[in-house]
């Protein structure tokens, strides 16, 4: 009975075998040659030429300025990201359904305008133009812009792979610990956290590979001073312009296996607790909640 | 900034053909992936095979990859010398700085999303709907086109959407293999951009509106298929 069963409800071996050779041939092509071809491009002159364009002064400047980006922006999204699924999944108050639409703003906003919208904010022209002018204090085209401008594109990641994951869990763990005695603080560090710690680590991980990586937004605010103002994609942009293609290719090869990390370190995450899941994914499960 | 200057900076010539452009080439880009981004969740849910662990992780490259490192990487690869690019040459296909290049930058960068959307609908398809319709006598075809398909629709247009939405306004992975000459392959937010460079921040803000609205017609219809999916499935 099993056998006839298997016959109607298994693909044919052809149409198994024709599929997978398709997928992994558009794969291959779209996704695993563009990889391969930075390394190829930044290994041109060999390790020694590539790893002397990574010490070029603008590139270590460019290096460190993406770090301490990350560094700043990745902390404050992620405690505010914490705090808002807290408050979304474990609480009911009004106008939840905005502050949750809200959350997902950055990611439907062209970047582009992410970064445009600071500028008009904060910009010499802009509405606190005079006043941070006459203050001696500079934001766009200056790295507080980059900062800020990297905090909005990757503030959705943290919250929204916690309000699922949050709500999933349900509330009974908590109420149980506040009818025990425990104070808010007390039971979120000893129950909610530990629940939630490797969703955390999902979040913060693609939080992260976005802060280091992101480009239209920061490109906008960055006002690109060489040495000062730019993070390592717009170092990228500015040598490939100046026909520096092993400098270029140098550096894009270091957000690559920026890249590569971040998708080893998200399948062992995934491994470890199997219904962690990609933001767009989670939409679905946001829009049903 | 009044209404006329407005309207001539957010429907110049120039900036209808960015969103023609922008809006075409999302579509070409979000269709490509429509298609194999639906047989690559397939493959992932459905079959089991060696490097099927890789294959999964590399779907989110796209995601994890900075997007200027895409861009270099594919003006790259298909430039006039590039590994494909120059195999195409000799033929007479050009497959960057022009408007075939927007198509390939913004179909890898949304190439995730119809994968992601349709993944987790289909493994949690009920597998006794399929043994029903084969014991009742379909054909594998029938069962796929009639029973598992007709199932997909919601997640698969929701995909779409995200995918076309995300190509609207990608800017990074664009502009290197683009080329970038005006009325020809100069998308939307490049034009933001230009304008800014140039301190005309009116006109750069007429032309974010408009992308404002796309995004948010965008969202809407994204908003619309869920809820519509909700009361299918209910």
């Amino acid at each position: 009975m099993s056998g006839a069963r298997r016959g109607t409800t298994d693909d044919p071996l052809w149409a198994r075998f024709g599929l997978i050779a398709i997928v992994t041939a558009f794969v291959g092509f779209m996704l695993v040659l563009p990889l391969v071809a930075v390394f190829a491009q930044a290994l041109a002159k060999g390790v020694q030429g590539s790893l002397a364009a990574l010490a070029d002064p603008d590139a270590l400047s460019a290096i460190r300025l993406t770090l301490v980006t990350a560094a700043i922006a990745v902390p404050v999204n992620t405690l505010i990201g914490v705090c808002a699924a807290w408050a979304i999944a474990k609480h009911d108050f009004p106008a939840k359904s905005v502050l949750i639409s809200l959350i997902d703003l950055p990611f439907s906003v062209s970047p582009v305008v992410a970064g445009l919208a600071y500028v008009l904010v904060f910009g010499l022209q802009g509405w606190f133009g005079r006043w941070l002018d006459a203050h001696r204090i500079k934001i766009v085209f200056a790295a507080p812009g980059i900062v800020l401008a990297t905090v909005f594109v990757t503030f959705p990641f943290v919250a929204r792979e916690l309000i699922p994951l949050m709500q999933a869990q349900g509330r009974d763990e908590e109420e149980a610990a506040v009818s025990l005695g425990a104070d808010g603080l007390t039971t979120f560090l000893r129950v909610t956290a530990p629940n939630i710690r490797w969703g955390l680590l999902y979040g913060v991980l693609l939080c992260n590979a976005r802060a280091m990586g992101e480009f239209g937004a920061v490109s906008v605010v960055s006002g690109h001073v060489r040495g000062l103002t730019d993070t390592m994609p717009l170092q990228v942009e500015i040598l490939y312009n100046d026909y520096d293609m092993v400098g270029a290719f140098s550096v894009a090869a270091l957000l690559c296996l920026l890249a590569v990390a971040t998708l080893v370190l998200k399948t062992a995450l995934e491994r470890l607790q199997p219904q962690l899941s990609d933001p767009i994914a989670l939409q679905k499960t946001r829009l049903r909640a | 900034m009044g209404w006329p200057a407005f309207a001539a900076a957010a429907f110049s010539s120039r900036a209808l053909h960015a969103y023609g452009l922008s809006l075409s080439a999302a579509l070409i880009g979000a269709t490509l992936n429509a298609v194999f981004g639906l047989l690559t969740a397939w493959v992932l849910v459905r079959y089991r095979f060696p490097g099927r662990a890789v294959l999964n992780a590399l779907v989110d490259l796209p995601f994890a990859l900075p997007t200027a490192v895409a861009g270099v990487s594919l003006a790259g690869l298909y430039g006039a010398t590039g590994w494909i690019g120059g195999l195409l040459a000799p033929l007479g296909i050009k497959t960057a700085y022009n408007e075939v290049g927007v198509v390939i930058a913004l179909t890898f960068v949304g190439l995730p999303f119809v994968v992601r959307t349709v993944e987790p609908v289909l493994r949690d398809l009920a597998h006794d709907v399929e043994e029903a319709a084969a014991s009742l006598g379909a054909n594998r075809l029938q069962t796929v086109a009639r029973v598992i398909l007709p199932a997909l629709v919601p997640a698969w247009i929701t995909g779409f959407a995200l995918a076309f939405a995300r190509a609207v306004g990608e800017y990074g992975s664009v502009i290197f293999i683009a080329g970038n000459m005006p009325y020809k392959t100069e998308i939307a937010p490049l034009l933001i951009t230009i304008e800014l460079e140039q301190f005309d921040y009116g006109s750069a803000s007429a032309i974010a509106t408009v992308m404002l609205l796309i995004a948010f017609a965008m969202l809407l219809t994204v908003n619309g298929v869920q809820a519509w999916a909700g009361r299918v499935s209910q």
